[in-house]
């Protein structure tokens, strides 16, 4: 995943003024006026209207799987044709007002249950990943970029180092040699150890050109201290860099822990997960188109909506609207 | 210029210095003991202390890693007496599966891969910035977001879902291209052609979608540029207004993306390759890592990462020389 430079510049004083003081940590751009500029956006509301239906589809799983009737490890042998190998009776891989998506071919498995079971593992992984990943992005970038010097060499040094690395090949081979106990908190540990450094590039940048501004020398003068004048007088200033980077990331994250559950190395089986059902539709696609459809489409339309918000509010951040 | 690449050298070999630490250490600390897998299911402790000697495997870290690295530069000797084994340099060591050379193994596949990242490349860098210009030439209109929106689809599709989807919609479906199947370009080169067509368009449309957008913001933002202004004011012709001052700014930041992305590419692309069946560096990756053969896994992530490395110094240099506002030397 190639990750856009946003060229966000820093803007003016906003909210510095009143510096020194200990105001709430509120963003400079006001929220309801992003908000509305939003809202007239028909893609930016239907991406949005996309993820929130795969978070509530995640989070409702177990009630949905009752409605439908069949769970996601329970074999289905009446529905597959022994005789032509295990192909799904019926058209379309087997859809059926009993199985509403049709069924895996082979072990009859249904894959609305396994589509709905595979949200939440995705939606897991690729958010916590971006929690993790910003979380070190910030910390690391605030850090090298105010206290400069040495301390911005060693994690300078260390970005690149890991910007230099074949991450992917490498994302396999740690989780190929590692122990697989709990395999989706490895996942989001060594996604999230190789993306932090394209947000904390940009922080770092940011905070660096943010420290030389007067606000903070004030509040330095008034004898605040360095975790002070981070956190409440330059973290404030980062916020919409913040989020534009994050939600550029996500989409990202959800490809590559499918992609690494493709591979064969992210999430195991029996578990479902959208990545590892598109590696099992793989021998049958030829015969069995709708088995790589439906978890196909469900992925790209998540990865596509995340896109297509992250861009929107890449611009909405860029135009200065929404901006007090 | 020296001092730059000396430096450029030395920063280039540290960085490869602390890979081949991190792999070493995550394959032959973390994973299990390979002198049981090698041993198989009759194994004796014996045998498997045979195999550790053999291997150098008793040895404490910092020795297995210094013979490791040795072996890259001036090959290594596996054993002692008449059973010796002698690997000359670059010595990766033998796979475990296979007994091979790791070195020979991922030289057989690099002209696959070669051959896969040289076509893709050609075919991104052609749609990517034609379509970047068209973008940027009509900015707000209709073919403007027209591309915008191909690029975001295109940035958002898995390559293993475009794969699938691709082979199934003109391979079963259209029947406009035969089943993928290695065939050696001196046999058939047409039946060669087609075989890796697929894999070009699909390895290519995810980073011509990236390459539109850079080269559509790099274009706008030059056009805006004063000296685009006093060009066109002085009342230079317009394709000259474009090929002096527009295109050459505009597409220098190409160069560094593209020469990074190159060199990930030729480290083998695992997915597309896997998809294809393609016998390429990244299909060896994939095959090694199923089967847990750590010393293929271990070549493979260092070729990777020699690459990308190379990959940023060339695209460096080429910086210099390409666009005046870098010089070396006067960065101070």
């Amino acid at each position: 995943m190639t990750f856009t430079p946003t060229d966000l510049e820093v803007e003016g004083a906003a909210g510095g003024e009143t510096a020194g003081e200990s105001l709430p940590a509120s963003p400079p751009a006001s929220g309801r006026r992003l908000v509305r500029t939003f809202l007239r956006d028909r893609a930016a509301v239907a991406c949005c209207v996309y993820i929130l239906l795969v978070i509530v589809v995640a989070l409702a799983a177990p009630l949905l799987v009752k409605i439908s009737g069949w769970g996601p490890y329970e074999f289905d042998q009446s529905a597959v044709d022994p005789d032509l190998g295990g192909i799904p009776l019926g058209t379309a891989g087997g859809i059926s007002a009993e199985h509403w998506f049709g069924v895996e071919p082979g072990n009859g498995r249904d894959i609305f249950a396994r589509i709905v079971y595979g949200a939440r593992v995705s939606m897991t992984i690729a958010l916590l990943a971006t929690v993790l990943t910003s979380v070190l992005g910030v910390v690391f970038g605030l850090i090298a970029g105010y206290f400069g010097g040495r301390v911005d060499m060693i994690v300078s040094r260390v970005m690149e180092f890991l910007m230099a690395f074949p991450a992917l090949i490498f994302m396999i081979a740690v989780l190929s040699a590692l122990p697989a106990e709990n395999r989706q908190l490895l996942l989001v540990v060594v996604i999230s150890f190789f993306g932090w450094p394209y947000l904390a590039r940009i922080v770092r940048g940011q905070t660096m050109s943010i420290k030389e501004r007067e606000f903070v020398e004030s509040a330095r003068a008034s004898g605040a201290s360095s975790a002070q004048i981070i956190f409440k007088e330059i973290l404030p200033n980062l916020t919409s860099t913040i989020i534009v980077m994050t939600t550029l990331a996500v989409p990202g994250y959800v490809g590559t822990e499918a992609g690494l559950s493709f591979l064969g190395v992210g999430v195991v089986p029996p578990t479902p997960s959208w990545g590892q059902m598109i590696a099992g539709s793989v021998p049958w696609y030829a015969v069995d188109p709708a088995y790589f459809l439906f978890p196909g489409a469900c992925l790209f339309l998540l990865v596509l909506s995340f896109t297509v918000l992250g861009d929107r509010v890449k611009k909405i951040a860029e135009s200065g609207e929404g901006r007090v | 210029m020296s001092r730059f690449l000396i430096n450029r050298v030395l920063g280039m070999a540290v960085v490869l210095f602390l890979v081949c630490l991190f792999t070493f250490v995550v394959f032959f600390v973390l994973s299990p003991d390979p002198a049981v897998q090698i041993c198989g299911k009759n194994c004796t402790p014996e045998a498997i202390d045979q195999i550790r000697a053999n291997l150098g495997l008793d040895q404490p870290f910092w020795t297995q890693f210094w013979t490791f690295l040795s072996g890259l530069f001036a090959g290594r000797t596996y054993g002692t007496g008449a059973n010796a084994i002698e690997c000359a340099a670059p010595c990766l060591g033998y796979s475990f599966q296979t007994s091979q050379p790791v070195t020979d193994m991922i030289v057989q596949r690099l002209p696959v891969s070669a051959t896969v990242a040289i076509g893709a490349a050609v075919l991104w860098l052609l749609a990517g910035v034609s379509a970047g210009l068209v973008s940027a030439v009509r900015e707000g209109r209709f073919a403007d977001r027209f591309v915008t929106g191909l690029t975001l689809t295109g940035m958002s599709i898995p390559n293993y879902v475009l794969a699938l989807s691709l082979q199934f919609l003109l391979v079963v479906t259209l029947g406009w291209l035969p089943f993928p199947q290695a065939v050696p370009f001196a046999d058939d080169p047409v039946r060669w052609f087609l075989n890796f067509l697929m894999p070009w368009i699909v390895l290519a449309i995810g980073a011509a979608a990236v390459y539109t957008r850079l080269t559509r913001a790099n274009v706008i933002d030059t056009l805006q540029e004063n000296y685009v202004r006093t060009a066109r004011a002085k009342g230079l012709r317009p394709d000259l207004v474009w090929r002096r001052h527009a295109l050459r700014p505009a597409l220098t930041p190409i160069v560094t993306i593209f020469g990074m992305d190159f060199a990930n590419l030729l480290g083998g692309a695992l997915i597309t390759e896997t998809v294809f069946g393609l016998n390429g560096i990244g299909k060896l990756a994939a095959d090694s890592i199923t089967k847990n053969d750590q010393p293929v896994i271990m070549g493979v992530t260092l070729l990777a990462a020699f690459l990308v490395v190379v990959g940023n110094m060339v695209v460096d240099l080429t910086y210099t020389a390409i666009d005046p506002r870098v010089r070396v030397g006067s960065a101070k």
